[in-house]
């Protein structure tokens, strides 16, 4: 076999490795180094005297624990809500039969192409009639359903054989029965997958709670770092530890349930 | 008979969300589009007025509103390529038979997807800085000279694209990752046997088995990238000198930050009918294309 070719493939894939986990790998880097010690030139590699200062001073002085604590009861929240309201839903649009079904749902896949932050404008209005402006509830709501969560849940569900639905129902079941006892368990790889995507993209989401959150003090962890980064521009060290506390919990979940995610990637994304 | 009323049990919750607080909105848009909506209504809705087409007609006279949209059609225009290049590239080292250690470069590489868009954009733009960013000094171990990528108009742009095709390349590097892994092994074995070259298996087989995915592939990015928002947000602040104002940047600040709601509606619109448009085109092209069935 050509060795050169073996070469050059795994040198490009170590160099892409590199690109992506470079940017990380210095902000971790520079989140233990002292105050001032990463403005110098050449710039270090690692912190000469590594200190926990930084993230100190973000629990401390910047309040940064409840920020954190705003970012994950909204996360854990949305994504509770929208299993329910998803995978219900995604189950009736696979087997259960009813008015308008396929009607609806071919609206709903067209729906798709139409970007959420059209609805925003009105949304805001009218979570503000509800009193649901700065609070959790107005950026948890717009989360529970969403039609790509339906899509991906049913997807999944048209391969649940009809006749073990039926011996159900002939032993006299409920459906809510049936789908507690029955559907879920057999869903459960989609709903960890739904659970991953949902979890995610509500922590890292930033336009919406940048808009229907005013107080600072129900800020989401990516609106209060936009603002800090605004006002914090020399602090680079500060602002890598806030980097870090930022997008480790959502990569500790993404390492542990990758094969979820990237399985739901897979289905979702061709089929989509 | 019993599942029928059930069905719609199960659907109704979400379908009452989605109905709520989506398909309402839209439709709202549209019509706040056509009116005055501004702070003034907000406090009180008598001074309400409908305006037709009026907010349309002004966006288009506005200098801002083109450089938005010509900001966001470079940014888009440049970047979907460059990121689906980088995106295929990556698949194709993937799924070549020669690597090594797949599991750990596909998680590597898909790593900056997960991470949060505002946490990696203030990373970045302290890696962009112009005295002590790592970018810079290591363009200049190279010998080019110190540029000013975030604080220059003619390179703020640019340092962003570069930041978004690193954010979001392993997203679409999966999708066709697996797309690659669908491809038959006799087509190429075929191939072979008729003496191709692995350039002309990429161009005769790879390619046109894939241009499904591709498809889609690229309306989905697309889509994605005309919504650009967080990373002018934290990086540029849409500057210097609005180079990296995009169309949503410029409906938040229209909306949000000056409460021209009536405004920033019609600008969303004009955004949705522009993904629209383009999305048909591409699926016109891709209609014309070898492979798709």
């Amino acid at each position: 076999m050509p060795r050169p070719a073996a070469i050059v493939v795994n040198g490009l894939l170590a160099g892409l490795a590199v690109v992506a986990l470079f940017p990380l790998l210095w902000m971790l880097s520079v989140s233990f180094m002292a105050p001032g010690a990463s403005s110098v030139y050449p710039p270090q590699l690692l912190p000469h005297e590594p200190t926990l200062g930084n993230y100190r001073e973000l629990f401390a002085r910047v309040g940064v624990g409840r920020y954190l604590a705003n970012s994950l009861l909204v996360a854990v929240a949305a994504t509770a809500l929208s299993l329910f309201f998803n995978v219900t839903a995604g189950y009736a649009f696979a087997k259960l039969r009813f008015a308008g079904r396929d009607r609806i749902f071919r609206l709903m896949l067209g729906a798709l192409v139409i970007p959420g932050q059209v609805a925003m404008v009105p949304l805001f209005l009218l979570l503000k009639q509800l009193g649901l402006v700065n609070s959790y509830g107005g950026v948890i709501v717009p989360a529970m359903a969403s039609i790509f969560g339906i899509f991906l849940v049913r997807q999944y569900a048209l391969s649940i054989p009809d006749d073990l639905l039926e011996a159900a129902r002939i032993d006299g079941a409920s459906e809510w029965r049936i789908f507690a006892m029955v559907v879920v368990p057999l869903l459960k790889p989609i709903v960890v997958t739904l659970a991953v995507f949902t979890l995610l993209g509500t922590w890292n989401d930033f336009m919406w709670p940048l808009i229907v959150l005013t107080d600072k003090e129900l800020y989401t962890l990516p609106v209060a770092l936009a603002g800090l980064s605004r006002e914090h521009v020399q602090d680079n060290e500060l602002m890598m530890a806030g980097s870090v506390l930022t997008i480790l919990p959502v990569l500790v979940v993404f390492l542990v349930l990758q094969r979820y995610y990237i399985q739901g990637l897979m289905t979702g994304g061709v089929k989509g | 008979m019993k599942s029928r009323g059930a069905g719609w049990w199960f659907a109704a919750p979400a379908l009452c969300v989605i109905a709520v607080f989506f398909v309402l909105p839209v439709l709202a848009a549209l019509a706040m589009s056509l009116t005055d909506f501004d702070i003034y209504a907000l406090a009180d809705l008598s001074t309400l007025r409908i305006v037709g087409l009026r907010n349309y007609a002004e966006l288009l006279r506005r200098p801002l509103f083109w450089q938005a949209l010509g900001n966001t059609l470079y940014f888009v225009a440049v970047g979907v390529p460059l990121s689906l290049a980088v995106s295929l590239v990556a698949a194709l080292l993937l799924n070549s038979r020669l690597a090594r250690l797949q599991p750990f470069f596909r998680t590597a590489l898909f790593a900056p997807v997960v991470t949060t868009v505002v946490a990696v954009a203030v990373i970045w733009r302290y890696l962009l800085g112009t005295r002590y960013g790592v970018l810079n000094y290591a363009l200049g171990a190279l010998g080019i000279p110190e540029i000013d990528w975030l604080g220059d108009p003619r390179f703020a742009m640019p340092a962003i694209i570069l930041f978004a095709v690193w954010k979001n390349f392993g997203y679409n590097m999966i999708i066709l990752l697996a797309g690659l892994q669908k491809i038959p092994d006799d087509l190429y074995e075929a191939a072979r046997i008729d003496g191709a070259s692995a350039f002309a298996q990429f161009r005769f087989v790879t390619l046109p088995m894939l241009t499904p995915i591709l498809t889609i592939v690229g309306i989905l990015t697309v889509a994605g990238y005309f919504q650009l928002f967080a990373e002018p947000y934290v990086m540029t602040q849409g500057g210097p000198l609005q180079s990296t104002v995009s169309v949503l940047y410029f409906m938040y600040e229209e909306g949000f930050k000056w409460w021209n709601l009536g405004n920033a509606s019609a600008v969303a619109f004009l955004l949705f009918l522009l993904i629209f448009a383009v999305t048909l085109v591409q699926m016109r092209v891709a209609r014309r294309a070898p492979g798709w069935q």
